[in-house]
């Protein structure tokens, strides 16, 4: 790449591929996976998480990685995003109450809110 | 992204529903909009909070407040006196909750307060993938300078934005750019430094793990405003995955044309490599880091000039540590003076903390310079942990110091660091409660020096071990008056005699 133009194009296309209006995906949860998250347990956070969404077939979830926050004494830590609605930030994971995330969130629509640690209003997606 | 200023959860579990839980909504609405406040405070459906029998139940953020059995008239009283009188209705609340139902949902100002610009893609982008870069903006200050700026307009820049070394106990980072850069001599090097020897403090490894490519992106700004063509990332090897990441961010720049010959048909040429040593304490410093990217050990050694004259293979070197690089390509975008309203007048911008210890929230807070030690024990720090009492903060590392309650209120800044005879160092904030005590921790910071003193010098080697010998005989019981002035005649004999700030 040699230009402005051309990075500004590459930034365009690659911003409209990240928001979900644009996308086959409805909801994205990303998982936290610096050191800290990995140290407790995020990788296998993200294994329950992924199988989770593949045994029921979620289609429309789309779930992807990402590095750490900050939030160190809170991980493993996801976020889930959805359009039109605040980013829910989860904390304290253990695969097991990732599935139960997956099936009350992003199934059912309603926050689990022992373990929300964040949350914040989201006007990208 | 904005923040709303508070966010109302209500319960919309069937129970709560039956209860009311819609009209409620609908009234909060109404509500909100008369006082003005719909544009502060977000409505949000739960599911079940697990207390039916109390519906409706609604939790406030980021206070935590949690309000139980809200009938329709109530609504107008939490609006106006919760959100605008700042005053939580206690009479709402659980009985014994009041102020306990903070403790759970504490976390909240710990993310709320803080003010994200140097890790503002820190945990949002995926950092393999350098196109979510790209969507930020990444690259583009880059491009930008490399067409339009000249390397001067860049370090008067620099000056005006008033950065100062994160690391290198406060150096105006400017003048370490124009001492290079008037320096006549080439090649010219750029090392950015990413050894982390603190306990508890790993700001480098979260900025190099979850953001590489800002990362890259300064260090290559600053690479053109020097005039190098070659720059190392050295980094512990104790960091595997923040290796990982950066190996595979350069392996991408170099793909898209950000890293390699002529980049952006500006002329300007530009490398980087990845250098690994073995992590310890000393290796951190400069100089040991030019050694061991010269294939040596990593340990410091005398040097008359410094690096900026004479740094890696004799030649003019840049050396600064990742937070400082991190800094650069805001400074370039959004400008110097939108980055010195940052701060306070001796520090701009903002710093990254890695909290610890008897604290609830453990991790890295990013905040303008100017924070109160208050503000980080009880906004950020989430206040003590259940049962235990504050006795004193530890700040600036192994050869920093503590802070009692006394100094709460004092903003935390580099002037206020220089005054307590202290450095920044990295950044390391850790609570102690009253069951430790103070002496046993320098006890342990100096076993930790004794441990990681390189043995170079004399006065740095046998002079702390003598210092911990003493201190072991006070906390055994058995010290003696004259220990206090040994302590400190030994101290400032080492200080005075050893190659590097380490002694
Ligand atoms: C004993 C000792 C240990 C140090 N350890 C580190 C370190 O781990 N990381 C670092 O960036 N700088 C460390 N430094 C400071 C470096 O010498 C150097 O000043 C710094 O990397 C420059 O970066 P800055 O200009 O961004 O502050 C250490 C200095 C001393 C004396």
């Amino acid at each position: 790449m040699k230009t402005l133009e051309e990075l500004r194009k590459i930034r365009d296309k690659a911003k409209k591929e990240m928001q979900l209006r644009n996308s086959e995906y409805r909801i994205k949860v990303v998982v936290g996976m610096g050191t800290s998250g990995i140290a407790v347990g995020a990788r296998d956070v993200m294994k329950a998480i992924f199988d989770e969404v593949t045994k029921r077939k979620l289609d429309h979830v789309l779930v992807a990685q990402t590095g750490e926050k900050g939030l160190s004494s809170m991980e493993p830590v996801i976020d889930i995003i959805e359009k039109d609605k605040s980013i829910v930030t989860y904390g304290h994971l253990t695969p097991e109450n990732a599935r139960k995330i997956i099936v009350e969130h992003v199934v059912n629509g309603r926050i689990v809110s022992d373990f929300v640690v964040a949350t914040k209003t989201n006007l990208e997606v | 992204m904005s923040d709303k200023i508070s966010d109302i959860l209500i319960c919309f579990c069937p129970d709560c529903v039956s209860r009311g839980a819609g009209k409620i909504k609908e009234l909060f609405q109404t509500s909100l909009i008369k006082h003005n406040l719909s544009n502060d405070v977000n409505i949000i459906e739960t599911g079940c909070m697990g207390t039916c029998d109390l519906g409706p139940v609604l939790t406030i953020y980021p206070e935590g407040y949690v309000y139980i059995k809200i009938k329709p008239e109530d609504v107008e009283e939490l609006v106006t006196e919760h959100f605008l009188n700042n005053r939580p209705v206690s009479r709402l609340m659980l009985p014994d909750t009041f102020g306990k139902s903070l403790i759970k949902k504490i976390d909240i100002p710990f993310h709320r307060k803080q003010m994200k610009v140097i890790m503002e893609n820190c945990g949002v982008i995926d950092p393999g993938n350098i196109e979510e870069y790209f969507a930020t903006g990444g690259y583009e200050t880059l491009a930008k300078i490399l067409l339009e700026k000249s390397p001067e307009e860049l370090i008067e820049t620099l000056k005006r934005s008033g950065l100062r070394d994160r690391e290198g106990g406060g150096f105006p980072s400017w003048q370490k750019w124009q001492y290079v850069l008037e320096a006549q001599d080439d090649p010219k090097y750029i090392i950015v430094n990413a050894e982390e020897g603190d306990p508890g403090v790993f700001i480098s490894r979260a900025l190099l793990e979850s953001d590489p490519h800002r990362i890259l992106e300064g260090m290559i700004t600053a690479a053109f405003a020097i005039g190098a063509v070659q720059g190392y990332i050295y980094c512990r090897n104790e960091y595997p995955l923040a290796i990982i990441r950066i190996k595979r961010a350069v392996e991408q720049a170099r793909e898209y044309g950000m890293i390699g010959e002529n980049i952006f048909n500006s002329g300007f040429s530009f490398d980087v490599e990845i250098r690994r040593g073995a992590g310890s304490f000393v290796a951190g410093e400069e100089t040991a880091v030019i050694s061991v990217i010269e294939g040596l050990r990593g340990e410091p050694i005398s040097k008359p000039e410094f690096p900026a004259t004479s740094g890696l293979w004799k030649k003019p070197t840049l050396i600064h540590n990742v937070e400082t690089i991190a800094n650069l390509t805001t400074i370039f975008s959004k400008g110097a003076s939108w980055f010195s309203s940052l701060g306070t007048n001796s520090s701009k911008g903002t710093k990254i903390f890695a909290l610890s210890g008897a604290i609830r929230n453990q991790g890295l807070i990013e905040v303008p310079f100017g924070i109160t030690l208050r503000e980080l024990v009880y906004d950020f720090g989430g206040g003590m942990k259940p049962g235990k009492n504050f006795l004193a903060v530890q700040l600036g590392g192994p050869s920093g110091g503590c802070f009692t309650s006394q100094h709460f209120d004092i903003k935390i800044d580099y002037e206020f660091l220089q005054e307590q005879g202290i450095t920044l160092g990295s950044g390391g904030v850790i609570v102690l409660d009253d069951s430790s005590c103070l002496v046993d921790l320098a006890r342990y910071f100096l076993e930790f020096t004794v441990t990681e003193s390189c043995g170079k010098c004399l006065p740095c080697r046998v002079g702390l071990r003598k210092m911990l010998e003493i201190l072991n005989r006070i906390t055994n019981g058995e010290g003696e008056l004259e220990d206090l002035n040994r302590l400190e005649s030994l101290g400032s004999k080492i200080k005075a005699l050893s190659l590097c700030n380490f002694g």
